[in-house]
């Protein structure tokens, strides 16, 4: 099994950084990871990406042509990669910013409202773990546990307080997404 | 235990595994983290990290270090590497042995910070003067990289020579689960009888690329071509994946290896048969290898992030007994499987 993830967004999204948690989980699970980012002269306001590829055998092509999942983090991100989403393909779309359906009818689409749950929970910041939630809902493959590990690893040398937080935004995220 | 890590951490952290303590260098992307990550670990260890003022001092710091006898490194990339060369030449003459990673973009000139292989040519045959060789080790996963970095500091003592660690931005700047390797400790570490350490109590001893004799000077440039000999017959390192039934074999590395090992596998599924031969030592390359196997297989092609630098020892291996192929993208267009599964098929459709 190989699956192949593309993150995008606007740059403070946190695409980036939701990438490398579903990488660092999966690892946790055992599987083989690789995370590619676009690193051009991006910017906060430009468009971000990232590539996670997850397998239970080793993973040769850390690019990919046609993703299994497209998460979009805005419309330009939307427009882009649904051209190469495979046939039966998952797009998870943060239905906060992007106001409208995509336009492929052989995909299955799903949709959080990233913005509006993180500032529920208090932390505007949070959106990109309230979708790491959803992706992880949907598509099974990373659990709570290792998600929660993949927090640990990456903040708790920072603040325990963000461990929580993050953790709590994924939660939401996971019963919050729909089909 | 696994950690993710992006490939400039993973080898610098190896590097300091395999008994590194000098470190030099001057930040540039799309290598900076291991810059970076170098300042904030070196102090840790109770080793140097000193940021030069250009790539251009960083080398002379080497030279100097590496005089000394110890394990000393730096890391650029293609822009900074080009400015290295004249002291990679002296450093060369002087039989020195020091790592150097190059984490190679798009060129040539300042070009940008994508991925690349175009610093081939550059690396393997010499961008600095003179009849020199460098070691030139490629890797293709961030576990092969970061256990290089022992093998790299070994192989530059036992001969006395620089070793080029060549790999792209994309081994730079991607992430992937790597088990760090175990520690050498540097107090283990036997000073070589070359090291100039002071001359308390011992004799002078001399480290120069300089003779102004012709005759002197040749007589050192018969010993380097006496090493070069011996690590071209004894250091060869490829690895071979699915060639036996190929009907087309595909030579690349670093990076471009591990994408067509994909490729193999689609490739396989629609019945065409495909493998890989991936030199790991770019220098010596296998000429030897890739010979033998080129006398069983029609077709080669070549994939390199370049338009074209690798292939010129393709076909020297080859010799005209199959024909060779070329697909190649560069700038820092990294080729998708997609490209090179199609490129394939117009060769043997």
């Amino acid at each position: 099994m190989i699956k192949s993830i593309i993150i995008a967004g606007f740059g403070g999204q946190g695409v980036m950084l939701m990438g490398k948690i579903i990488a660092e989980a999966a690892m946790f699970e055992g599987l083989n990871v690789t995370w590619l980012p676009s690193y051009g002269p991006e910017m906060r306001g430009g468009t971000a990406n990232c590539t996670v590829v997850i397998g239970d055998e080793p993973i040769g092509s850390p690019v990919v042509d046609f993703p299994d999942v497209v998460i979009a983090m805005n419309i330009p991100s939307m427009m882009k990669f649904e051209e190469v989403l495979k046939k039966d393909g998952t797009m998870l779309i943060n239905s906060s910013v992007i106001d409208r359906e995509p336009s492929r009818k052989d995909i299955k689409v799903s949709k959080i409202d990233a913005n509006k749950i993180a500032d529920t929970i208090g932390n505007s910041k949070v959106l990109n773990m309230v979708t790491l939630g959803a992706f992880a809902k949907i598509t099974g493959l990373i659990k709570i546990e290792a998600i929660g590990k993949a927090l640990e690893e990456t903040f708790a040398s920072k603040n325990k307080k963000l461990v929580d937080l993050n953790l709590q935004a994924v939660e939401h995220g996971m019963k919050s997404v729909t089909d | 235990m696994k950690m993710l890590m992006k490939g400039t951490e993973a080898i610098a952290e190896a590097a300091i595994r395999a008994g590194c303590r000098l470190y030099f260098g001057y930040p540039i992307t799309p290598q900076s983290e291991l810059t970076e990550y170098m300042a904030k670990r070196m102090p840790e260890v109770k080793g140097t990290f000193l940021q030069s003022e250009s790539e251009v001092a960083t080398v002379n710091m080497l030279y100097g270090a590496a005089c000394t006898g110890r394990k000393v490194m730096t890391s650029t990339s293609s822009p900074g590497f080009s400015l290295m060369q004249e002291g990679i030449s002296y450093m060369a003459g002087a039989e020195l042995p020091a790592i150097f990673i190059n984490v190679m973009r798009g060129g040539p000139g300042l070009g940008d910070i994508q991925p690349s292989q175009s610093d081939y040519f550059q690396s393997t045959k010499g961008g600095g003067h003179g009849d020199y060789r460098m070691i030139v080790l490629a890797p293709h996963t961030l576990q092969e990289a970061t256990n290089m970095m022992k093998e790299a500091f070994d192989l530059a003592f036992k001969y006395r020579m620089l070793v080029t660690i060549l790999v792209d931005g994309m081994i730079g700047q991607m992430m992937e689960p790597v088990e760090l390797p175990e520690w050498t400790k540097p107090e283990e570490f036997e000073e070589p009888n070359w090291a100039l350490t002071g001359a308390n109590g011992r004799k002078p001893r001399k480290v120069t690329s300089f003779d102004l004799d012709p005759y002197e000077l040749e007589k050192m440039n018969l010993r380097y071509q006496e090493t070069y000999k011996k690590v071209s017959q004894n250091e060869v390192k490829y690895e071979e994946f699915k060639i036996e039934d190929a009907e087309i074999t595909v030579v690349a590395y670093g990076t471009m290896a591990r994408i067509v090992k994909t490729v193999i596998d689609y490739a396989r599924k629609s019945g065409i048969k495909v493998g890989l031969f991936r030199p790991i030592t770019l220098w010596p390359f296998p000429y030897e290898r890739l010979s033998e196997i080129s006398k069983n297989v029609k077709n080669i092609l070549t994939v390199e992030m370049s338009y074209g630098q690798m292939v010129e020892d393709v076909k020297l291996a080859v010799e005209e007994k199959s024909d060779v192929h070329f697909y190649g993208r560069s700038a820092g267009v990294v080729p998708t499987p997609a490209e090179i599964l199609d490129a394939i098929k117009k060769i043997v459709r």
